[in-house]
């Protein structure tokens, strides 16, 4: 075990698949001369060369599509999107061509790529540049979509996505970056996609959440502990496929649950957590399910707005506390 | 120099242009029966283009078309009776009848499909550009657009990204003067397509995409070239008979202009040329449409006979593995 940041944990990610596998590469604006503008591919460039760390024009959509490509002619590109809101401009690509091929071809054609970006908000960015909308992309059945939450899921997880026969949207935290845990050295250390993972145990109450809001959760679990309530965090990891087992498991054990994500709560991960849970485990609910999400507005400039607007502790703890009834 | 077409050769480009043309007939005809669903669009009078492009490529190059792919699937050899099949929606068909008309494909050719978003596959196709010059083959890819998505932002990003990375790829317009009912001069500011490749420094050529030999020669020159150099943009002056897709109500053009272009026809053209020159008769000529006429209502007694997908097809193929490695958590 080494101990590192959630950065040096995706760059040893990258830097090992590629060592052991010729096909992965890696495209998109400023990865290579700059070093990637959260410097997760810093020293790629002199490290391999031209070829295989390639520097693209501001243009998303061929950035994606040529990707697809490559991947359609049996390379195994990783292509970065510098943001998740630049998204936006690939999301035909993404949706439309990506998510489709393999079944739409019945079969014939297989797209294994994967797109690594940033979302989230907190850093006063502003409405465009601090969105979370992971749940658009978990829409689309043929795609994959991982969030991870630690530095360890993070190195298992982007290693698992690239070398997956899939396309894999593969969404980190603009403020996850510094957090640090432990990581396994093995090179063949995979963390599976689509297996959810309960990172407390607790016997009270059932705290859903994942990337930026799972740290979130284990500091409110925490403080509650403080105060004798014990929460079980399950970390979802994938939100598509979704593993939902796990939350039922839980839920059945504690019969109190509260869905934890920083993007809109409108149709968002909340909804489909609650709606499976009502779904599988109706009768073995105490209390309505709580969702703990963004203020519905576009993210504002100012300090003090912007965090009024994304979830904190407290909500959490609050949220919590509704639950259990003791508010 | 580009070897020059045998008479026999010619004679079999004739076919299959007639074998195209037989084929989209008889798929107007099972459209309005009803037997064919979804959007149809067929390929009458341009069919030289895919005729002529596809004898230049070699087996290893690669394909990708728009939504008119019919033409283009049969011209690079996938079994035609299978893409009448997957027009029907039936199991046997390309596609497996997930597809349908607008997304044919077959990766045995190496046709990487029919693409029905307008510009979407001309990232794809630049994208295949990038693995041949990274693993250092010899082959190229001939990307097949309208005219229409030359006004796309993807056709500037890609040719920008395949000029930068001097990538092996065909970016072939085929300008048959319409984008739906939308003539060319109305939606571009150029009406000379292939100028737009002087944007990106790109090696450009208009054609007569109505000269199937013109148009084998254009490509076999601009296949050496993109192997070699980098790729070209090429744009086919061409027509489409028949309304954009099947129900077009067909306001936006007159007859005569119709008329106009029937008389520069892909078929008449060799027929004319061959028979002045002595090299064939009209009797060769009449048999080669009586041998596929026979061979279209084969093709669509195949078509017929074959299943229907089974229900599990429903979920087949979402994701590599199977629905059932999934744990069914799709």
């Amino acid at each position: 075990m080494t101990r590192m940041s959630v950065r040096e944990a995706i760059s040893a990610a990258l830097r090992e698949e590629m060592y052991r596998d010729e096909r992965v590469f890696i495209m998109g604006e400023e990865i290579g001369k700059w070093g990637g503008t959260y410097a997760v591919t810093r020293g790629f460039l002199d490290e391999f060369g031209e070829k295989r760390v390639r520097d693209t024009p501001i243009a998303e959509g061929v950035i994606v599509g040529a990707a697809i490509g490559a991947a359609i002619a049996g390379l195994r590109p990783v292509a970065e999107l510098m943001t998740i809101n630049f998204a936006f401009l690939a999301m035909d690509q993404i949706v439309n061509h990506a998510a489709k091929i393999h079944y739409m071809f019945n079969g014939q054609i297989r797209v294994p790529l994967v797109i690594r970006t940033v979302g989230g908000g907190g850093r006063q960015l502003g409405a465009t540049h601090s969105q979370t909308p992971d749940a658009v992309f978990a829409h689309f059945p043929g795609l994959k979509v991982v969030a991870p939450g630690t530095p360890a899921d993070a190195k298992g997880l982007l290693k698992s996505a690239i070398r997956d026969d899939n396309p894999v949207f593969f969404i980190e935290h603009a403020t996850l970056y510094q957090v640090k845990g432990e990581v396994p050295d093995d090179e063949d250390f995979l963390v599976p996609i689509g297996v959810s993972d309960v990172k407390r145990e607790g016997k009270d109450v059932t705290i859903v959440s994942y990337s930026k809001m799972l740290q979130t959760s284990l500091e409110a679990a925490d403080k509650l502990a403080g105060e004798g309530i014990e929460a079980e965090i399950i970390d979802l990891r994938t939100l598509r496929p979704l593993d939902i087992e796990p939350v039922i498991a839980s839920v059945k054990k504690t019969n109190r649950i509260v869905v934890v994500e920083e993007g809109w709560r409108s149709f968002g991960i909340g909804a489909e957590i609650s709606s499976r849970v009502t779904e599988l485990a109706f009768d073995y609910l105490d209390a309505p399910v709580r969702r703990v999400a963004q203020a519905e507005v576009p993210l504002p400039y100012n300090r003090r707005l912007e965090q009024l607007a994304l979830p904190q502790v407290a909500d959490v703890i609050n949220a919590v506390k509704d639950v259990m009834y003791l508010r | 120099m580009t070897k020059a077409l045998t008479n026999s050769e010619l004679l079999e480009l004739y076919r299959q242009m007639a074998l195209i043309r037989r084929f989209e007939e008889k798929s107007a005809e099972l459209y309005a029966e009803g037997k064919i669903g979804g959007f149809l669009h067929l390929y009458i009078g341009e069919e030289a283009i895919a005729v002529g492009s596809c004898k230049a490529l070699l087996p290893t190059d690669h394909l990708l078309t728009a939504y008119r792919d019919h033409g283009w699937a049969i011209a690079r050899g996938l079994p035609a009776e299978r893409v009448m099949a997957e027009l029907l929606g039936k199991a046997t068909g390309v596609s497996g009848g997930k597809g349908g008309s607008m997304h044919l494909a077959s990766a045995e050719h190496r046709y990487w499909g029919g693409h029905a978003i307008v510009g979407g596959h001309l990232p794809l196709a630049t994208g295949v550009g990038l693995e041949i010059r990274y693993n250092n083959k010899p082959d190229a890819v001939l990307c097949v657009l309208g005219e229409g998505t030359t006004n796309i932002g993807y056709f500037h990003e890609s040719l920008n990204l395949a000029a930068l990375w001097k990538l092996p790829v065909i970016y072939l317009v085929e300008n048959n003067q319409y984008g739906m009912g939308t003539e060319v001069g109305r939606a571009s500011a150029l009406t000379n397509i292939y100028e737009k490749g002087c944007a990106y420094g790109i090696e450009n050529r208009q054609f007569n995409g109505q000269d199937v030999i013109e148009t084998y020669e254009v490509m076999s020159e601009a296949l050496a070239y993109a192997r070699q150099e980098g790729p070209v943009l090429l744009e086919a002056l061409t027509y489409r008979y028949v309304g954009h897709s099947m129900g077009d109500p067909e306001r936006y053009r007159t007859k005569a202009e119709i008329e106009m272009w029937r008389e520069r026809d892909p078929l008449c053209r060799i027929e004319d040329k061959m028979t002045s020159e002595g090299t064939a008769s009209f009797d060769d000529f009449t048999r080669i449409q009586a041998e596929v006429a026979a061979a279209v209502d084969e093709m669509v007694k195949f078509a017929e006979a074959s299943p229907e997908p089974e229900d599990a097809a429903l979920w087949e193929h979402i994701y590599v593995e199977s629905g059932a490695d999934m744990g069914g958590r799709l």
